[in-house]
């Protein structure tokens, strides 16, 4: 019982962060708090099968699915703020309320306190309580669940399919085009120089240096350039690096 | 015996307030998912209460069917915000353009 007294408030004030979560991905992390805590109260209730499996399905499988959704469908796309029903949000919240205070009343009233136990069921252990049931009683609706995973699967497939409109590139197709851009403007055929070639450094942010001594602009990333992060990297600046790494440690 | 189903209906409420509070699809999708959690928690309780595992195979099948509906349902989502660029319930009221 102290399991549920700790997990209870933690999962509602979860849950609630779920809702009220302006980020969609700081909602996940409240469904996946919500989740863990589940399986937690799964084990204190004799069902040590059922916390393995939400833990590896739902916290693993479907959260991961989720957080690879959000990520893909873009982090920032925030909720409208517009009602497109005037007053909705109130009525939804209190009929929630209503809701949530009458079913919690009805049970307390209803439900009856004279708990069994699943010691007599689970006198094999869980799981082989479980597997009795599964492939005996219920053996039917377990090959059921088989079919439906098998189409849930295709019709994952079918709605992620894209076609295709043009023909992919081949690398052919591509040294064509450079050779073509060589003949029309003299762009270079060959890969970009790397950085820091002749220079004093290798690091990325240090331009490669032309035999004449000019930095080569090819040789950088165009991000870093944009950054304003490119190293120089010929003049005396090692000097002032030391002075700076002394100044550091001082 | 009844904090736990209290409390599955409690998180029910919430999720069943979520879905519809909030506009973002995949929130709500997470929203229906806490839902269907609390229906597990109320199965394992009445298992434990009724002493058979009928209540366990229940919130296992449940589960198996939350993670195929998951797969569609997020394989949607990701389709319309192919053609709309927007993960919001609102703009795909029309079902086509």
């Amino acid at each position: 019982m102290i399991v549920f007294w700790v997990l209870a408030p933690v999962m509602v004030l979860a849950a609630l962060g779920l809702v009220f979560a302006r980020k969609a991905v700081h909602g996940a992390l409240c469904l996946a708090v919500v989740m863990i805590s589940l399986a937690m109260l799964y084990a204190v209730q004799d069902a040590p099968f059922l916390f393995a499996v939400q833990i590896i399905v739902y916290t693993g499988a479907i959260m991961m699915l989720f957080l690879f959704v959000l990520m893909l469908v873009g982090v920032d796309t925030s909720d409208s703020v517009v009602e497109t029903i005037r007053g909705q949000r109130l009525f939804a919240t209190i009929i929630g309320l209503l809701f949530g205070i009458t079913a919690v009343i009805a049970v307390g009233q209803t439900v009856a306190l004279t708990v069994t136990g699943l010691e007599q069921a689970n006198a094999n252990g869980n799981p082989y309580g479980l597997a009795e049931l599964l492939f005996g009683r219920f053996v039917l609706a377990f090959e059921f669940t088989s079919a439906l995973l098998i189409t849930a699967a295709l019709g994952a497939m079918v709605l992620g399919h894209r076609e295709r409109l043009s023909p992919k590139k081949t690398q052919r197709d591509y040294a064509a085009m450079r050779m073509q851009a060589y003949a029309a403007d003299g762009k270079h055929p060959g890969p970009a120089p790397t950085p820091g070639v002749y220079a004093r450094h290798n690091a990325v942010d240090t331009p490669a240096l032309l035999p004449d001594g000019t930095p080569s602009e090819l040789s950088i990333s165009a991000t870093l350039r944009q950054r304003g992060q490119v190293r120089e990297g010929f003049d005396d600046d090692i000097h002032d690096i030391a002075k700076q790494i002394e100044g550091g440690e001082q | 015996m009844n904090e736990y189903i209290s409390l599955s209906m409690i998180l029910f409420a919430i999720g069943a307030t979520g879905v519809l509070v909030r506009r973002n699809a995949i929130v709500i999708f997470m929203c229906i998912e806490l839902m269907l959690n609390a229906t597990n928690l109320a199965f394992v309780s009445f298992s434990r209460q009724h002493g058979n595992l009928d209540g366990q195979i229940a919130a296992f099948f449940v589960m198996v069917v939350a993670a195929a509906e998951v797969v569609v349902g997020l394989a949607i989502i990701v389709s319309i915000y192919r053609t709309r660029r927007s993960a919001s319930v609102d703009n795909a009221s029309l079902l086509k353009f």
